[in-house]
């Protein structure tokens, strides 16, 4: 009978298992981007499914959108692999130009291979990426064939939900560059950071929940075979032999469940009581052993069948509401440092100018680097030569690239945008001017919200309530019939174990989250709704959180140019990388290149070339004009043949939604801005925000850091949300820090939540949502004291048999559990956020 | 009657097989996805006997979308 219970229990935990971790890593971008309608499918690119245009490539009858999914398609059908578009339709991402020819070299290094390989021998090695990439059945399927694309590859394993592939090689065929740039040419690009070479500081799996979950459900089932005699009154000898028996069987069972599976509420409780703070744990751990002891003692002594069954299940039901809770987004890692920023290797110069790549942390004071386009500065550096533009926005929130000339210091963190530049080293990665600002001291330390969570403060009041309670009615028996002393103060202590209390927390919230990530919102743990619902200020960086970060946007509307002009401008703009080229380019798409001649670009003045036997001239109006006015920033004139058109405005885009997310805020909430950039934007902003005293610019991200400190000592429940680095500090301090990505996968600072860009809509929702869940929690904690009060009426009346505890605990428990998630799904149906995606 | 006690004794033992049979895929990384293995065993083992482009065929098991929490 039992081994039936332990099978069925095996069989269904793991079906659970795969329903509840299925929505923690295919995010909602990922379904929008593959759930293509069958109507636009005649359109659709064979590969991404993305729309080809009006002019396709067609190859094998196969519409493409670009050559990058076409070449994707035709490595895959040489190599026999082409079965990966009958798994999912449009399984690929669209690729975006990697220029890979030099951009993996560093591969070849020994150093660098020896840190990213788990292990390399007699020829065979293995390696572990991370590719964020993974979104289907596909790519599985792919990555787990990559030996039909190439033979030197043995054998890969994908683990879905963290987003990795275990590939193990034959390095003596294929080196781990190839390796990586065969990756690369199917799309799917592995992301080696700095992180990735710290070994042994690789997250560990922690699977002690499935083991303490796995015992206590094995032996709950079998605890409860053995107490079903004692609930039958039959009195005849053979009954009581067995009844014996199946007594001492119980204690040996409910050995492991109190001090194996229930261990965690023990030790949790005494960690809690040593630090003077009562929490939850602690009357569920004096259930614990209470219910534990006088089992064995009713059972021992033969005064009685005891409580095992009640502690098989209250064991049990906890470490599901635990397992519950503890998921995590494994994909996503809220606890980055800079090493997750910087890349893996960095190109060094000899004195005679020989190139040659190390391992950043090889990387010395004094050592002369090249930092190609679009590479990060790695270190604080002078510049030596070349015409350094500096993309600070992630680092310090400035939106504009900052020009450097030969000699000026640079600081780790920017990216160069434009022609390679040559640094020479001034300090060491560790040392520089952004890693100390990771390293202080509140960055090491375990964040601590400044507030009790209303658990905390509930089962304070319970403790004391239950303390006084069995006291006043232990002297009352003790008054009356002392024999029953022992028995009424330990049945109080047993019912009044807050199983059910304990489950409404992980249930309403850990639904919550849930809901909360099918929209595309990932919080750290649970607890985080609670601290949501409670904030009354919010706080908002400026670059790349409120205003958007793929580009700058323009203004046509002082410009007056013709048809052929705009052809012309749209052909020189093209070739330049500056943020202003692009936004104007991006204005001026579905024109065919012209040719230039002469192009040259003038670093922070502008660009100039002939296109169609006309000069052009685009850029400062000092430049363009030859006056030296006053330079307006966010203006680019241009001119033909020296005649001025006018001038593009050129401004940071305003995220979708955000003047309806503002006002819809600041109804119930105080807002902020604290921005790293200056003030140019202010006028704008002003429209958005109801106070300028709440508007602040040009702050360090020491100073953001501050400024929420001030706020929290105000008394005041801080929301902070950043994108970049130097939002680090002031995400930590604040009460609740979201960080805001374009692509959640990617880098983002420390933080307690992720929020992919695109849902920044949905803020005000998620606010409510989180007020609605805490809502569901108060009345569900109602409906657990509900319980309690019916069994300690048991208890103080000295009524309480094993088989009334047996039924209340199991009952309160899987009611409580189905009221939570039942009211938390029918609220999410109501609010305007997506149940299913 | 102490029949009975040697076929619980037994049941316990059996149970108990099944209990450490749990404890071994847990430690065998079976919990850590769980979603691969579900896609995986659909894969034919078979490599593709016509080594031409295929043509698209929708019939396949795994068309339905990759289901969400």
């Amino acid at each position: 009978m039992n081994c039936v219970i332990a099978i069925l229990f095996c069989l269904i935990l793991r079906p659970i298992a795969v329903e509840v971790s299925m929505g923690i890593i295919i995010t909602k971008q990922d379904e929008e981007k593959h759930n293509v309608t069958p109507e636009s499918s005649s359109n659709a690119c064979y590969h991404c499914g993305e729309d080809c245009g009006t002019v396709p490539i067609t190859l094998h009858e196969k519409l493409f959108c670009c050559n990058g999914c076409r070449m994707v398609y035709e490595i895959l059908s040489a190599s026999n692999a082409s079965e990966y578009y009958r798994f999912e339709q449009h399984p690929g991402l669209k690729s975006v130009d990697n220029a890979v020819e030099k951009k993996y070299a560093y591969l070849d290094n020994d150093e660098i291979c020896r840190d990213l390989l788990e292990f390399s021998e007699d020829g065979v090695s293995k390696i572990k990426l991370f590719i964020p990439a993974i979104h289907c059945s596909s790519c599985i399927w792919l990555l787990e064939n990559l030996q039909r694309l190439n033979a030197g590859v043995m054998h890969s394993t994908v683990n879905f939900v963290k987003k990795e592939v275990v590939i193990t090689f034959r390095d003596t065929e294929l080196s781990l560059r190839q390796l990586v740039e065969l990756l690369v040419s199917i799309n799917y690009i592995p992301q080696l950071t700095l992180e990735s070479m710290q070994k042994g500081a690789k997250r560990k799996v922690n699977r002690g929940i499935y083991y303490r979950l796995g015992v206590a459900g094995f032996c709950f089932g079998n605890i409860m075979l053995f107490s079903f005699p004692s609930y039958l009154s039959v009195n005849d000898a053979v009954e009581n032999l067995l009844r014996q028996n199946f007594g001492l069987l119980n204690i040996l069972f409910g050995i492991p469940v109190a001090f194996y599976s229930g261990s965690v509420f023990i030790v949790a409780a005494y960690k809690g009581l040593k630090k003077r703070f009562i929490s939850i744990d602690v009357p569920i751990a004096a259930g614990i052993l209470v219910l534990f002891f006088r089992s064995a003692y009713e059972i021992i002594s033969g005064t009685g069948h005891g409580f095992m069954d009640s502690l098989g299940g209250l064991v049990f039901f906890l470490s599901i509401g635990r397992w519950y809770q503890d998921k995590t987004y494994q994909a996503l890692s809220f606890e980055r440092d800079y090493r997750s920023y910087f890349p893996v290797a960095v190109t060094i110069l000899s004195d005679a100018g020989v190139e040659s790549i190390i391992p950043i942390k090889k990387l010395k004071p004094g050592m002369r680097i090249l930092v190609r386009n679009q590479e990060l500065v790695p270190a604080d550096a002078l510049l030596v030569s070349g015409e350094g533009s500096i993309d600070y926005s992630f680092v310090s929130g400035e939106s504009s690239p900052v020009s450097k000339k030969e000699g000026d210091r640079i600081f780790a963190g920017g990216r160069q945008v434009g022609a390679s530049i040559e640094l020479l080293v001034e300090r060491e990665v560790a040392q520089s001017h952004l890693t100390e600002l990771w390293n202080q001291d509140m960055m090491g330390a375990e964040k601590q919200t400044s507030w009790d969570t209303i658990l905390d403060v509930i089962s304070r009041y319970f403790t004391l309530m239950i303390l006084v309670l069995s006291t006043v009615s232990g002297i009352f028996w003790w008054l009356h019939d002392p024999s029953q002393t022992f028995l009424v103060v330990t049945a109080i202590l047993i019912v009044a174990c807050p199983c059910a209390l304990a489950m409404t927390y992980p249930f309403s919230l850990g639904g919550a989250m849930r809901v909360f990530g099918r929209n595309s919102f990932y919080l750290k743990r649970t607890g985080v709704v609670e601290n949501l619902s409670k904030v009354d200020t919010i706080v908002f960086d400026k670059t790349g959180t409120i205003t958007r970060n793929d580009g700058l946007g323009a203004d046509f509307s002082q410009l007056s140019a013709s048809q052929e002009q705009l052809h012309m401008v749209s052909s020189l703009v093209r070739h330049s990388t500056h943020p202003a080229s692009v936004a104007v380019y991006r204005q001026l798409q579905g024109f065919t290149a012209l040719p230039v001649s002469g192009f040259a670009e003038i670093p922070a003045r502008g660009i100039q070339g002939t296109v169609n036997g006309h000069q052009l001239k685009i850029g400062s109006e000092t430049f363009v004009c030859g006056t030296s006015g006053t330079a307006v920033s966010g203006r680019v004139y241009i001119s033909v043949d020296n005649v001025l058109l006018g001038f593009v405005g050129v401004s940071n885009r305003y995220r979708d939604g955000m003047k309806e997310v503002l006002s819809e805020l600041s109804q119930r909430y105080e807002l902020h801005l604290l921005s790293g950039d200056n003030d140019a934007e202010l006028e704008n902003l002003l429209s958005f925000f109801p106070s300028r005293d709440h508007l602040n610019f040009n702050k360090s991200p020491k100073e953001k850091l501050e400024y929420i400190r001030s706020l929290k000592a105000s008394g005041r429940k801080v929301l902070m949300i950043g994108d970049g680095l130097n939002d680090a500090g002031a995400l930590r301090e604040s009460d609740c820090g979201i960080s805001i990505a374009d692509d959640v996968y990617h880098f983002s600072p420390a933080c307690d939540a992720i929020l992919e860009s695109g849902q920044f809509r949905h803020l005000p929702d998620f606010l409510r949502f989180s007020r609605t869940a805490m809502r569901i929690v108060f009345l569900s904690i109602a409906l657990s004291f509900a319980y309690n009060v019916v069994g300690l009426s048991f208890a103080i009346t000295g009524n309480l048999s094993p088989v009334v505890s047996a039924i209340l605990m199991p009952l309160s428990s899987v009611t409580i559990v189905g009221f939570v998630t039942l009211s938390v799904f029918i609220s999410a149906r109501f609010s305007r956020l997506d149940v299913k995606s | 009657m102490s029949v009975i006690l040697v076929l619980v004794a037994f049941s316990v033992l059996l149970a108990g097989g099944f209990l450490a049979a749990f404890f071994w895929s847990v430690r065998n990384g079976q919990y850590d996805d769980t979603y691969s293995s579900s896609v995986r065993i659909l894969f034919d083992d078979d490599k593709p006997k016509d080594p031409a482009p295929p043509v698209a065929t929708p019939a396949s098991p795994m068309t339905e979308h990759t289901p969400n929490q």
